[in-house]
């Protein structure tokens, strides 16, 4: 049986897993395996909507019915329950948002790939700037600047006690907000990727060291398989999660002050 | 003198200590969610939705340890 020697491992993986090597030697080191996947979950989102609503009928085919199913989803649940009516015209970038997160993170345990962008901190960071410049954008837009920042600084208390609520509000929501939005999505796929890297390369280290340890080897194949359906599950998780907190964040800013 | 000297990864270490909080955060929040629904099925799916936020927020925290572990590492 054919297996890697140990030496040409990288065993125990490391941060350098998530460094890519750029894929021509010229071209600059931003053209790596990372962009090709967002430049294919991007084509593959505008196929596959442009495809599911070519010709739509009243009884759905099936690829019609998925495109429903998650837009309906998005406008629904995410954008009319939590905003409310206001909401609606918000439900196409969230179930844009919800599709390019899915199939990102997806793209981390299908097989061949086994990578998500979204475990290079650069990407969730594009995600999150949309997110924190767009609930910015409509609370000013509504309320205009100096009323959109009274009413998300201020809460209502006592006069005495507001020096020490205003920077606690200013700093949960103006800073920790982008920061954990982003650092969630990530942690989470790096998490996964790092774990996932554990127990498929120990299980060819463990076979190199020792022969007999075979049936530890085969254990730890078996619990990547199952930690492999827990990734696609933290993944569809993730991409629902990031939707959310964004027309969370969105309803917050539209919300009227008592 | 050295008087007593561990070596080895303390950002295992820390890791670990990290992980105390989120493991009985995400036990608490899934503990409320089944109470809740054993109490009051009707209320499971308007709940759910803020079982899964309340989830992703308290896994987070864990998440951090492990991906900070890795950014702190001495080399």
């Amino acid at each position: 049986m054919m297996v890697p020697r140990t030496d040409d491992l990288p065993f125990p993986p490391s941060v350098e897993e998530f460094y890519p090597p750029s894929l021509i030697d010229g071209a600059g080191y931003w053209l790596t395996k990372f962009t090709l996947l967002v430049w294919l979950a991007v084509g593959l989102i505008i196929v596959f909507f442009l495809v599911a609503y070519r010709n739509p009928k009243m009884v759905p085919t099936r690829g019609q019915w998925i495109a429903e199913t998650v837009y309906g989803f998005n406008r629904e649940n995410v954008a009319k329950d939590l905003i409310g009516h206001e909401g609606i015209k918000f439900a196409p970038y969230f179930t844009t948002l919800f599709c390019f997160i899915l199939l990102t993170n997806l793209f981390g345990i299908i097989p061949g790939i086994q990578i998500s962008p979204n475990s290079h901190i650069a990407f969730p960071i594009v995600l999150t700037a949309i997110t924190y410049v767009m609930f910015i954008a409509v609370g000013v837009r509504k309320f205009g600047f100096a009323r959109y920042v009274k009413q998300s600084l201020v809460p209502a208390a006592p006069w005495f006690i507001l020096p020490l609520l205003i920077p606690i509000e200013f700093f949960s929501t103006f800073i920790v907000r982008p920061v954990t939005l982003s650092l969630r999505l990530f942690a989470n796929m790096f998490a996964g990727h790092m774990i996932l890297l554990v127990f498929i390369l120990g299980g060819f280290v463990l076979l190199n060291a020792n022969v007999a340890l075979a049936p530890i080897s085969l254990l730890s194949w078996l619990l990547a398989i199952a930690l492999t359906f827990l990734e696609a599950l933290v993944a569809i998780l993730q991409a629902y999660v990031f939707v959310i907190l964004t027309s969370s964040y969105v309803q917050g800013a539209l919300a009227e002050q008592h | 003198m050295i008087l007593a000297e561990i070596s080895g990864s303390l950002s295992a270490v820390g890791y670990g200590l990290a992980a105390i909080g989120p493991g009985i955060g995400v036990g608490i929040i899934f503990a409320s969610y089944i109470q809740s629904t054993a109490r009051q099925p009707e209320s499971a799916r308007i709940t759910q939705p803020f079982m899964w936020i309340g989830f992703a927020l308290v896994e987070a925290l864990a998440l951090f340890g492990i991906a900070f572990g890795f950014i702190w590492l001495n080399p």
